[in-house]
Protein backbone atom coordinates (compact mmCIF):
# COMPACT_ATOMS: atom_id res chain seq x y z
CA UNK A 1 0.00 0.00 0.00
CA UNK A 2 1.69 3.27 -1.26
CA UNK A 3 -1.18 5.53 0.08
CA UNK A 4 0.27 8.97 2.17
CA UNK A 5 -0.31 8.67 5.29
CA UNK A 6 -2.12 12.07 6.41
CA UNK A 7 -3.43 10.93 10.08
CA UNK A 8 -1.46 11.62 13.40
CA UNK A 9 -1.72 8.41 15.74
CA UNK A 10 -1.57 9.62 19.38
CA UNK A 11 -0.15 6.69 21.88
CA UNK A 12 0.03 7.04 25.15
CA UNK A 13 2.66 5.08 27.42
CA UNK A 14 1.81 5.31 30.95
CA UNK A 15 4.73 3.83 32.86
CA UNK A 16 8.32 2.43 31.62
CA UNK A 17 7.39 -1.14 33.27
CA UNK A 18 3.92 -2.68 34.35
CA UNK A 19 4.01 -2.12 38.16
CA UNK A 20 6.30 0.56 38.24
CA UNK A 21 3.85 2.88 38.68
CA UNK A 22 0.97 4.36 36.59
CA UNK A 23 -0.46 8.26 37.26
CA UNK A 24 -4.06 8.76 37.08
CA UNK A 25 -3.60 12.30 36.55
CA UNK A 26 -1.45 11.40 33.71
CA UNK A 27 -3.41 8.70 32.30
CA UNK A 28 -6.47 11.81 32.48
CA UNK A 29 -3.76 14.01 30.80
CA UNK A 30 -3.09 11.86 27.95
CA UNK A 31 -6.39 10.42 26.65
CA UNK A 32 -7.91 14.41 27.09
CA UNK A 33 -5.13 14.69 24.41
CA UNK A 34 -6.62 11.68 21.94
CA UNK A 35 -4.74 9.19 22.77
CA UNK A 36 -5.90 6.47 20.43
CA UNK A 37 -4.15 3.24 22.72
CA UNK A 38 -2.28 2.59 26.29
CA UNK A 39 0.94 0.55 25.31
CA UNK A 40 3.34 -0.58 27.85
CA UNK A 41 6.01 -2.89 27.90
CA UNK A 42 6.18 -5.34 31.28
CA UNK A 43 9.73 -6.98 32.02
CA UNK A 44 13.53 -7.42 30.23
CA UNK A 45 16.16 -9.33 30.59
CA UNK A 46 17.86 -6.88 32.59
CA UNK A 47 17.37 -8.44 36.30
CA UNK A 48 18.37 -11.71 35.26
CA UNK A 49 18.00 -15.07 34.36
CA UNK A 50 15.49 -16.05 36.87
CA UNK A 51 12.09 -15.11 35.82
CA UNK A 52 12.27 -16.72 32.97
CA UNK A 53 13.42 -19.64 33.84
CA UNK A 54 11.11 -19.97 37.06
CA UNK A 55 8.29 -18.59 35.09
CA UNK A 56 7.97 -15.70 38.36
CA UNK A 57 7.23 -11.76 37.97
CA UNK A 58 9.86 -9.11 39.02
CA UNK A 59 7.52 -6.86 40.15
CA UNK A 60 4.64 -7.79 43.01
CA UNK A 61 1.06 -8.53 42.30
CA UNK A 62 -0.38 -5.75 44.05
CA UNK A 63 2.03 -3.42 42.23
CA UNK A 64 0.63 -5.00 38.37
CA UNK A 65 -2.79 -5.06 39.53
CA UNK A 66 -2.66 -1.39 40.77
CA UNK A 67 -1.46 -0.59 37.19
CA UNK A 68 -3.48 -2.46 35.74
CA UNK A 69 -6.69 -0.86 37.04
CA UNK A 70 -5.46 2.38 36.11
CA UNK A 71 -5.07 1.49 32.41
CA UNK A 72 -8.07 -0.59 32.24
CA UNK A 73 -10.28 2.22 33.80
CA UNK A 74 -9.17 4.71 31.39
CA UNK A 75 -8.98 2.82 28.22
CA UNK A 76 -12.99 1.31 29.35
CA UNK A 77 -13.69 5.08 29.59
CA UNK A 78 -11.96 6.92 26.43
CA UNK A 79 -13.14 3.23 24.42
CA UNK A 80 -9.36 2.41 23.80
CA UNK A 81 -7.37 -0.95 23.50
CA UNK A 82 -4.57 -1.47 25.43
CA UNK A 83 -1.26 -3.57 24.61
CA UNK A 84 1.42 -5.13 27.20
CA UNK A 85 4.52 -6.61 25.73
CA UNK A 86 6.65 -9.16 27.57
CA UNK A 87 3.99 -10.03 30.39
CA UNK A 88 5.32 -10.98 33.99
CA UNK A 89 8.82 -10.10 33.55
CA UNK A 90 9.79 -12.49 31.23
CA UNK A 91 6.98 -13.21 28.53
CA UNK A 92 7.46 -16.78 29.15
CA UNK A 93 4.37 -19.05 29.07
CA UNK A 94 3.61 -18.70 33.01
CA UNK A 95 4.35 -15.16 33.32
CA UNK A 96 1.66 -14.30 30.70
CA UNK A 97 -1.28 -16.68 32.73
CA UNK A 98 -0.12 -15.23 35.28
CA UNK A 99 -0.56 -11.46 33.77
CA UNK A 100 -3.68 -12.59 32.55
CA UNK A 101 -5.61 -13.92 35.68
CA UNK A 102 -4.67 -10.10 37.14
CA UNK A 103 -6.24 -8.54 34.32
CA UNK A 104 -9.36 -11.10 34.48
CA UNK A 105 -9.74 -10.13 38.26
CA UNK A 106 -9.43 -6.73 37.69
CA UNK A 107 -11.91 -6.28 34.88
CA UNK A 108 -14.46 -8.75 36.93
CA UNK A 109 -13.82 -5.89 40.29
CA UNK A 110 -14.81 -2.87 37.51
CA UNK A 111 -17.53 -5.12 35.97
CA UNK A 112 -15.94 -4.50 32.31
CA UNK A 113 -16.39 -7.41 29.90
CA UNK A 114 -13.27 -6.97 27.54
CA UNK A 115 -12.08 -9.01 24.96
CA UNK A 116 -8.24 -10.02 25.48
CA UNK A 117 -5.87 -11.68 23.20
CA UNK A 118 -3.20 -13.73 25.20
CA UNK A 119 -0.28 -13.61 22.79
CA UNK A 120 2.14 -16.56 23.91
CA UNK A 121 6.18 -17.09 21.98
CA UNK A 122 7.44 -19.49 24.21
CA UNK A 123 8.77 -22.20 21.83
CA UNK A 124 9.30 -26.07 23.26
CA UNK A 125 12.64 -27.55 22.76
CA UNK A 126 11.60 -29.66 20.15
CA UNK A 127 10.90 -26.66 18.00
CA UNK A 128 13.99 -24.94 18.48
CA UNK A 129 16.17 -28.22 17.74
CA UNK A 130 13.79 -28.27 14.18
CA UNK A 131 14.38 -24.40 13.68
CA UNK A 132 18.49 -25.45 14.54
CA UNK A 133 18.49 -28.70 12.32
CA UNK A 134 16.85 -26.61 9.73
CA UNK A 135 20.09 -24.11 10.15
CA UNK A 136 18.01 -21.07 10.65
CA UNK A 137 19.14 -20.28 14.37
CA UNK A 138 22.37 -17.84 13.99
CA UNK A 139 24.37 -17.09 16.78
CA UNK A 140 24.62 -13.51 17.93
CA UNK A 141 27.97 -12.28 19.66
CA UNK A 142 29.97 -13.87 21.85
CA UNK A 143 27.73 -16.41 21.11
CA UNK A 144 28.58 -19.95 18.86
CA UNK A 145 26.46 -22.26 17.19
CA UNK A 146 23.40 -23.53 19.18
CA UNK A 147 24.16 -27.60 20.13
CA UNK A 148 21.34 -29.77 21.39
CA UNK A 149 22.73 -30.12 25.40
CA UNK A 150 22.28 -26.31 25.59
CA UNK A 151 18.74 -26.23 24.36
CA UNK A 152 18.26 -28.81 26.77
CA UNK A 153 19.68 -27.37 29.72
CA UNK A 154 17.19 -24.72 29.45
CA UNK A 155 13.89 -24.59 31.94
CA UNK A 156 12.18 -22.00 29.34
CA UNK A 157 12.72 -20.42 25.80
CA UNK A 158 10.66 -17.55 24.11
CA UNK A 159 11.11 -15.86 20.94
CA UNK A 160 10.68 -12.02 21.35
CA UNK A 161 7.91 -11.30 19.23
CA UNK A 162 7.47 -7.76 16.66
CA UNK A 163 4.20 -6.39 15.85
CA UNK A 164 2.70 -8.14 13.58
CA UNK A 165 0.81 -10.34 16.07
CA UNK A 166 -0.45 -7.33 18.14
CA UNK A 167 -1.81 -5.84 14.95
CA UNK A 168 -3.49 -8.86 14.20
CA UNK A 169 -5.08 -8.90 17.52
CA UNK A 170 -6.11 -5.20 17.30
CA UNK A 171 -7.45 -5.74 13.88
CA UNK A 172 -9.33 -8.81 15.05
CA UNK A 173 -11.37 -6.77 17.49
CA UNK A 174 -8.96 -7.34 20.92
CA UNK A 175 -10.23 -4.58 23.61
CA UNK A 176 -6.73 -5.65 25.81
CA UNK A 177 -3.51 -7.30 24.27
CA UNK A 178 -1.34 -9.19 26.78
CA UNK A 179 1.73 -10.08 24.66
CA UNK A 180 4.33 -13.06 25.91
CA UNK A 181 8.06 -11.72 25.22
CA UNK A 182 8.13 -8.79 22.87
CA UNK A 183 10.66 -6.32 21.97
CA UNK A 184 10.19 -3.08 23.76
CA UNK A 185 10.06 -1.12 20.92
CA UNK A 186 7.34 -3.34 19.19
CA UNK A 187 4.42 -3.12 21.57
CA UNK A 188 4.93 0.51 21.75
CA UNK A 189 4.85 1.00 17.89
CA UNK A 190 2.61 -1.65 16.88
CA UNK A 191 -0.58 0.07 16.87
CA UNK A 192 1.30 3.17 14.74
CA UNK A 193 2.03 0.63 12.35
CA UNK A 194 -1.39 -1.29 11.87
CA UNK A 195 -2.51 2.51 11.41
CA UNK A 196 -0.18 2.55 8.70
CA UNK A 197 1.73 5.30 10.28
CA UNK A 198 5.51 5.30 8.41
CA UNK A 199 7.95 2.55 9.92
CA UNK A 200 10.66 5.00 10.27
CA UNK A 201 9.34 7.06 12.68
CA UNK A 202 6.99 4.70 14.36
CA UNK A 203 9.93 2.20 15.41
CA UNK A 204 11.65 5.29 16.63
CA UNK A 205 8.74 6.44 18.96
CA UNK A 206 8.44 3.12 20.05
CA UNK A 207 12.31 2.73 21.22
CA UNK A 208 12.17 6.55 22.43
CA UNK A 209 8.88 5.22 24.68
CA UNK A 210 10.01 2.20 26.02
CA UNK A 211 11.04 3.85 29.73
CA UNK A 212 7.72 5.89 29.38
CA UNK A 213 9.41 8.81 30.72
CA UNK A 214 12.95 8.33 31.21
CA UNK A 215 13.37 9.92 27.91
CA UNK A 216 12.18 13.34 29.03
CA UNK A 217 14.02 15.81 32.23
CA UNK A 218 11.97 14.69 35.51
CA UNK A 219 11.92 17.91 37.21
CA UNK A 220 9.41 15.88 39.32
CA UNK A 221 8.97 12.40 40.01
CA UNK A 222 6.58 10.93 37.01
CA UNK A 223 5.70 8.07 35.07
CA UNK A 224 4.53 8.52 31.44
CA UNK A 225 5.06 9.87 28.09
CA UNK A 226 2.54 10.69 25.15
CA UNK A 227 3.85 10.35 21.50
CA UNK A 228 1.98 11.33 18.45
CA UNK A 229 3.24 10.43 15.22
CA UNK A 230 2.54 11.22 12.13
CA UNK A 231 3.59 11.56 7.88
CA UNK A 232 7.09 12.92 8.60
CA UNK A 233 7.86 12.58 12.14
CA UNK A 234 7.13 12.13 15.89
CA UNK A 235 6.69 14.33 19.10
CA UNK A 236 7.78 13.39 22.28
CA UNK A 237 5.70 14.92 25.01
CA UNK A 238 6.05 13.77 29.62
CA UNK A 239 2.60 13.49 30.15
CA UNK A 240 3.34 14.88 33.45
CA UNK A 241 2.80 18.81 32.98
CA UNK A 242 5.93 20.09 35.00
CA UNK A 243 8.21 17.93 32.99
CA UNK A 244 9.88 18.56 29.73
CA UNK A 245 11.38 16.61 26.78
CA UNK A 246 14.55 18.65 25.49
CA UNK A 247 16.37 17.11 22.35
CA UNK A 248 19.51 16.29 23.88
CA UNK A 249 17.01 14.12 26.59
CA UNK A 250 15.25 12.43 23.68
CA UNK A 251 18.19 11.64 21.56
CA UNK A 252 20.37 10.35 24.59
CA UNK A 253 17.70 7.64 25.75
CA UNK A 254 18.48 5.90 21.83
CA UNK A 255 21.86 5.30 24.05
CA UNK A 256 20.18 3.29 26.50
CA UNK A 257 20.75 -0.03 27.43
CA UNK A 258 22.01 -0.26 23.63
CA UNK A 259 25.03 -1.05 22.61
CA UNK A 260 24.64 0.68 19.19
CA UNK A 261 23.33 4.61 19.37
CA UNK A 262 22.26 4.27 15.82
CA UNK A 263 21.20 1.27 14.85
CA UNK A 264 18.37 -1.42 16.61
CA UNK A 265 17.80 -4.31 15.37
CA UNK A 266 14.32 -5.54 15.28
CA UNK A 267 12.47 -8.35 14.02
CA UNK A 268 12.08 -7.68 10.34
CA UNK A 269 14.42 -4.88 10.02
CA UNK A 270 16.53 -2.07 11.26
CA UNK A 271 15.68 1.33 12.69
CA UNK A 272 18.78 3.39 11.80
CA UNK A 273 18.72 7.18 13.59
CA UNK A 274 21.90 8.39 12.35
CA UNK A 275 20.01 10.84 10.30
CA UNK A 276 17.44 11.81 13.07
CA UNK A 277 16.68 15.52 13.61
CA UNK A 278 15.55 16.17 17.06
CA UNK A 279 13.46 19.47 17.45
CA UNK A 280 12.61 21.57 20.46
CA UNK A 281 9.07 22.58 19.01
CA UNK A 282 7.85 23.97 22.63
CA UNK A 283 9.29 24.12 25.88
CA UNK A 284 7.74 20.83 26.51
CA UNK A 285 7.77 18.96 23.29
CA UNK A 286 10.45 17.73 20.55
CA UNK A 287 9.90 16.57 17.20
CA UNK A 288 11.77 14.08 15.45
CA UNK A 289 11.93 13.62 11.84
CA UNK A 290 14.56 12.08 9.69
CA UNK A 291 14.47 8.59 11.37
CA UNK A 292 14.58 5.30 9.01
CA UNK A 293 13.65 1.65 8.46
CA UNK A 294 15.72 -0.62 6.60
CA UNK A 295 13.65 -3.85 5.29
CA UNK A 296 15.45 -7.49 6.39
CA UNK A 297 14.52 -11.18 6.43
CA UNK A 298 11.84 -11.68 9.35
CA UNK A 299 14.07 -12.78 12.68
CA UNK A 300 13.31 -13.19 16.11
CA UNK A 301 15.63 -13.24 18.98
CA UNK A 302 15.19 -16.41 21.55
CA UNK A 303 16.36 -16.35 25.23
CA UNK A 304 16.43 -19.31 27.18
CA UNK A 305 17.49 -19.56 30.76
CA UNK A 306 18.50 -22.23 32.79
CA UNK A 307 19.29 -22.60 36.55
CA UNK A 308 22.48 -24.08 37.27
CA UNK A 309 24.56 -24.70 41.07
CA UNK A 310 23.19 -23.74 44.22
CA UNK A 311 24.58 -20.79 46.32
CA UNK A 312 24.40 -20.16 50.57
CA UNK A 313 25.34 -17.10 52.05
CA UNK A 314 26.66 -15.64 55.02
CA UNK A 315 27.13 -12.15 55.88
CA UNK A 316 29.58 -10.87 58.83
CA UNK A 317 30.77 -6.69 60.14
CA UNK A 318 34.01 -5.76 61.25
CA UNK A 319 34.87 -2.82 62.51
CA UNK A 320 37.93 -3.93 64.54
CA UNK A 321 41.02 -2.00 63.61
CA UNK A 322 43.31 -4.89 63.35
CA UNK A 323 41.48 -6.54 60.46
CA UNK A 324 40.36 -3.05 58.78
CA UNK A 325 44.07 -1.69 58.76
CA UNK A 326 45.16 -5.47 56.46
CA UNK A 327 42.23 -5.90 54.79
CA UNK A 328 44.22 -7.61 51.80
CA UNK A 329 45.80 -10.33 54.73
CA UNK A 330 42.40 -10.73 56.02
CA UNK A 331 41.12 -11.62 52.59
CA UNK A 332 43.97 -13.79 51.63
CA UNK A 333 43.88 -16.02 54.99
CA UNK A 334 40.26 -15.98 55.20
CA UNK A 335 39.51 -17.65 51.95
CA UNK A 336 42.61 -19.70 52.46
CA UNK A 337 41.30 -20.98 56.17
CA UNK A 338 37.97 -21.54 54.56
CA UNK A 339 38.69 -23.50 51.61
CA UNK A 340 41.03 -25.64 54.04
CA UNK A 341 38.51 -26.19 56.23
CA UNK A 342 35.77 -27.59 53.75
CA UNK A 343 38.52 -29.62 52.29
CA UNK A 344 39.61 -31.37 55.61
CA UNK A 345 35.95 -31.52 57.55
CA UNK A 346 34.08 -32.73 53.65
CA UNK A 347 36.18 -33.76 51.30
CA UNK A 348 35.93 -34.95 48.19
CA UNK A 349 32.01 -34.93 48.85
CA UNK A 350 32.19 -31.46 48.39
CA UNK A 351 32.47 -32.04 45.02
CA UNK A 352 32.86 -28.74 42.47
CA UNK A 353 32.53 -25.79 44.90
CA UNK A 354 33.71 -22.48 45.12
CA UNK A 355 33.97 -20.36 47.74
CA UNK A 356 34.28 -16.20 47.33
CA UNK A 357 34.50 -13.64 49.55
CA UNK A 358 33.08 -10.01 49.08
CA UNK A 359 34.90 -7.22 51.49
CA UNK A 360 31.55 -4.33 50.71
CA UNK A 361 32.88 -1.01 51.73
CA UNK A 362 36.06 -1.99 50.54
CA UNK A 363 36.23 -3.60 47.20
CA UNK A 364 33.02 -6.18 47.58
CA UNK A 365 31.63 -4.45 44.51
CA UNK A 366 34.45 -4.40 42.14
CA UNK A 367 36.36 -7.24 43.27
CA UNK A 368 39.85 -5.65 42.48
CA UNK A 369 42.81 -4.79 44.17
CA UNK A 370 42.68 -1.73 46.22
CA UNK A 371 45.53 0.66 45.95
CA UNK A 372 48.43 0.60 48.10
CA UNK A 373 47.90 3.41 50.38
CA UNK A 374 44.31 3.97 51.05
CA UNK A 375 43.35 4.74 53.89
CA UNK A 376 41.17 1.58 56.01
CA UNK A 377 37.50 2.00 55.95
CA UNK A 378 35.40 2.63 59.43
CA UNK A 379 33.69 -0.79 59.33
CA UNK A 380 33.04 -3.58 56.53
CA UNK A 381 30.45 -6.48 55.24
CA UNK A 382 32.25 -10.04 54.04
CA UNK A 383 29.41 -11.82 52.19
CA UNK A 384 30.55 -15.43 52.06
CA UNK A 385 29.24 -16.78 48.87
CA UNK A 386 29.27 -20.57 48.92
CA UNK A 387 28.41 -22.20 45.58
CA UNK A 388 27.87 -26.14 44.66
CA UNK A 389 26.36 -29.02 42.95
CA UNK A 390 23.13 -29.17 45.74
CA UNK A 391 21.45 -26.69 47.83
CA UNK A 392 22.12 -29.23 50.91
CA UNK A 393 26.15 -29.55 49.73
CA UNK A 394 25.98 -25.58 49.66
CA UNK A 395 24.61 -25.62 53.08
CA UNK A 396 26.88 -28.08 54.29
CA UNK A 397 30.35 -26.13 53.30
CA UNK A 398 28.50 -22.96 54.80
CA UNK A 399 27.94 -24.86 58.30
CA UNK A 400 31.27 -26.56 58.02
CA UNK A 401 32.86 -22.44 57.03
CA UNK A 402 31.01 -20.96 60.09
CA UNK A 403 33.69 -21.15 62.80
CA UNK A 404 36.26 -19.94 61.05
CA UNK A 405 34.46 -17.51 59.11
CA UNK A 406 32.82 -15.99 62.76
CA UNK A 407 36.36 -16.29 65.15
CA UNK A 408 39.16 -16.38 62.73
CA UNK A 409 42.56 -14.86 64.12
CA UNK A 410 44.36 -11.71 62.37
CA UNK A 411 48.43 -12.06 63.21
CA UNK A 412 47.92 -9.32 65.97
CA UNK A 413 45.29 -10.72 67.70
CA UNK A 414 45.79 -11.65 71.18
CA UNK A 415 42.24 -12.80 71.91
CA UNK A 416 39.92 -14.50 69.64
CA UNK A 417 38.16 -12.43 67.46
CA UNK A 418 33.92 -12.75 66.92
CA UNK A 419 32.74 -10.30 63.64
CA UNK A 420 29.44 -9.43 63.81
CA UNK A 421 27.19 -11.94 62.59
CA UNK A 422 23.75 -10.27 60.99
CA UNK A 423 21.33 -13.28 61.41
CA UNK A 424 20.68 -16.09 63.18
CA UNK A 425 21.05 -18.70 61.60
CA UNK A 426 23.87 -17.81 59.73
CA UNK A 427 23.65 -19.36 56.89
CA UNK A 428 20.81 -18.34 54.32
CA UNK A 429 20.32 -20.93 51.83
CA UNK A 430 20.18 -18.49 48.51
CA UNK A 431 19.10 -21.12 45.34
CA UNK A 432 20.13 -21.37 42.19
CA UNK A 433 22.43 -19.58 40.09
CA UNK A 434 20.30 -18.50 37.06
CA UNK A 435 21.60 -18.03 33.65
CA UNK A 436 20.95 -17.03 30.13
CA UNK A 437 22.17 -19.61 27.70
CA UNK A 438 21.14 -18.53 24.30
CA UNK A 439 21.72 -15.01 22.81
CA UNK A 440 20.58 -16.44 18.98
CA UNK A 441 18.23 -15.13 16.61
CA UNK A 442 15.46 -17.66 14.26
CA UNK A 443 14.63 -16.40 11.06
CA UNK A 444 10.73 -17.33 10.47
CA UNK A 445 8.87 -17.86 7.38
CA UNK A 446 6.30 -15.41 8.97
CA UNK A 447 5.94 -13.36 11.83
CA UNK A 448 3.20 -15.83 13.20
CA UNK A 449 5.06 -18.84 12.89
CA UNK A 450 6.00 -18.95 16.50
CA UNK A 451 3.02 -16.94 18.06
CA UNK A 452 -0.08 -18.90 19.39
CA UNK A 453 -2.91 -16.36 19.91
CA UNK A 454 -5.49 -17.49 22.37
CA UNK A 455 -8.66 -15.50 22.59
CA UNK A 456 -10.51 -14.91 26.14
CA UNK A 457 -13.86 -12.94 25.81
CA UNK A 458 -15.38 -12.01 28.71
CA UNK A 459 -18.65 -10.24 27.47
CA UNK A 460 -19.25 -14.09 25.85
CA UNK A 461 -18.19 -16.03 28.84
CA UNK A 462 -21.23 -13.81 30.69
CA UNK A 463 -23.42 -14.76 27.61
CA UNK A 464 -22.83 -17.83 28.11
CA UNK B 1 48.15 13.62 33.60
CA UNK B 2 44.47 14.08 32.54
CA UNK B 3 41.83 11.39 33.16
CA UNK B 4 38.76 10.30 31.96
CA UNK B 5 37.17 12.45 34.79
CA UNK B 6 38.26 15.28 34.03
CA UNK B 7 37.29 15.47 30.78
CA UNK B 8 34.14 13.99 30.83
CA UNK B 9 30.59 15.61 32.27
CA UNK B 10 28.86 12.06 32.77
CA UNK B 11 30.03 8.84 32.78
CA UNK B 12 27.95 5.47 33.21
CA UNK B 13 27.34 2.22 32.61
CA UNK B 14 24.72 -0.55 31.62
CA UNK B 15 23.99 -3.77 30.67
CA UNK B 16 22.44 -4.46 27.04
CA UNK B 17 21.33 -7.53 27.51
CA UNK B 18 22.52 -10.15 29.42
CA UNK B 19 26.07 -10.98 27.52
CA UNK B 20 27.25 -7.28 27.17
CA UNK B 21 27.27 -3.69 28.80
CA UNK B 22 27.75 -0.45 27.27
CA UNK B 23 29.53 2.45 28.36
CA UNK B 24 28.35 6.00 27.82
CA UNK B 25 31.26 8.61 27.90
CA UNK B 26 30.08 12.22 27.84
CA UNK B 27 32.63 15.08 27.44
CA UNK B 28 32.47 18.46 28.93
CA UNK B 29 32.44 20.13 25.11
CA UNK B 30 33.36 19.79 22.16
CA UNK B 31 36.72 20.69 21.99
CA UNK B 32 37.03 17.83 24.45
CA UNK B 33 34.91 15.51 22.01
CA UNK B 34 37.17 15.95 19.62
CA UNK B 35 40.35 15.67 21.05
CA UNK B 36 39.67 12.13 23.13
CA UNK B 37 36.72 10.48 21.44
CA UNK B 38 39.25 8.47 18.76
CA UNK B 39 42.19 8.50 21.91
CA UNK B 40 43.72 5.26 21.68
CA UNK B 41 43.92 5.11 25.79
CA UNK B 42 39.93 4.40 25.15
CA UNK B 43 40.31 1.57 22.68
CA UNK B 44 40.20 -2.24 22.84
CA UNK B 45 43.43 -3.13 25.13
CA UNK B 46 41.85 -0.43 27.60
CA UNK B 47 38.99 -2.49 28.19
CA UNK B 48 40.54 -5.90 28.10
CA UNK B 49 43.06 -4.98 30.45
CA UNK B 50 39.78 -3.37 32.88
CA UNK B 51 37.30 -6.21 32.23
CA UNK B 52 39.14 -8.94 30.48
CA UNK B 53 37.25 -8.50 27.79
CA UNK B 54 37.41 -9.38 24.29
CA UNK B 55 39.47 -7.21 22.56
CA UNK B 56 38.04 -7.77 18.80
CA UNK B 57 34.84 -7.54 19.94
CA UNK B 58 35.18 -3.82 21.41
CA UNK B 59 32.88 -1.48 19.95
CA UNK B 60 33.01 2.15 20.00
CA UNK B 61 30.61 5.21 18.53
CA UNK B 62 31.16 8.91 18.64
CA UNK B 63 27.92 10.44 18.85
CA UNK B 64 28.86 14.12 17.58
CA UNK B 65 25.55 15.58 18.19
CA UNK B 66 25.88 15.08 22.20
CA UNK B 67 29.45 15.33 22.18
CA UNK B 68 29.80 11.52 23.60
CA UNK B 69 31.32 8.15 22.69
CA UNK B 70 29.40 4.89 23.62
CA UNK B 71 32.02 2.00 23.99
CA UNK B 72 30.32 -1.52 24.42
CA UNK B 73 31.97 -5.06 25.07
CA UNK B 74 31.37 -8.50 26.34
CA UNK B 75 30.60 -8.57 29.65
CA UNK B 76 33.80 -10.71 31.83
CA UNK B 77 30.96 -12.99 32.36
CA UNK B 78 27.20 -13.58 31.96
CA UNK B 79 24.69 -11.99 34.08
CA UNK B 80 24.08 -14.12 37.10
CA UNK B 81 27.13 -16.23 37.15
CA UNK B 82 28.60 -17.44 40.08
CA UNK B 83 31.11 -14.54 40.96
CA UNK B 84 28.68 -12.24 39.82
CA UNK B 85 28.88 -8.27 42.05
CA UNK B 86 27.23 -6.12 39.29
CA UNK B 87 23.76 -7.70 38.04
CA UNK B 88 23.27 -4.65 35.95
CA UNK B 89 26.74 -3.36 35.51
CA UNK B 90 25.69 -0.35 36.36
CA UNK B 91 29.16 0.16 38.70
CA UNK B 92 31.16 -0.90 35.94
CA UNK B 93 31.98 2.92 34.62
CA UNK B 94 33.80 3.85 38.15
CA UNK B 95 36.76 1.90 36.72
CA UNK B 96 37.23 3.82 33.41
CA UNK B 97 37.33 7.26 35.40
CA UNK B 98 41.28 7.55 36.49
CA UNK B 99 41.96 5.93 33.06
CA UNK B 100 45.11 7.99 31.61
CA UNK B 101 44.03 9.97 28.51
CA UNK B 102 47.22 12.29 28.52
Amino acid sequence: MTRKFDDKVVILVPTGSLGAGAREEELEYGIAQGAQVIATDAGSTDSGAAYLALGMSKNNRGSVKRDLTLMMKAASKANIPIVVGTSGQAGGDLNLDWTRDIAVEVANELGLRPKIALLYSELSKETVKRKNAEGRIRPLAPMGALDEATIDSCDHIVAAMGPEPYIAALEAGADIVLGGRTTDTAVICCYALMKGAPKGPSWHAGKIGECGGQSTLKKVDASGLLLRIDAEGFEVEPLNQINTATPESVSGHMLYENSDPFRLYEPGGVLEVSKSHYEQVNPRVVRVTGSEWEEQPYTMKIEGAASGQFQTVMLIGIRDPIVLNDLDTFNTKMTKTLYDRVNSVIGEAAGNFHISLRLYGWNGVSGEKVPDGTPPPREIAVLFVATADTQDMANQIAKACNPKFFHMYMPNHDEMPSYGFAFTPADIPRGPLYEFKLNHVVECDDPMELVRTVWLDLGLEEAA
Amino acid sequence: MTTVKDVCRGVRSKNAGPFWVTFDLFFKDREKFDRYAHHPALGPATFERLFGTDPALVKSFPVESLNMVKISCVRPTPSGSREERDLHSGQMFVSLLDVALD
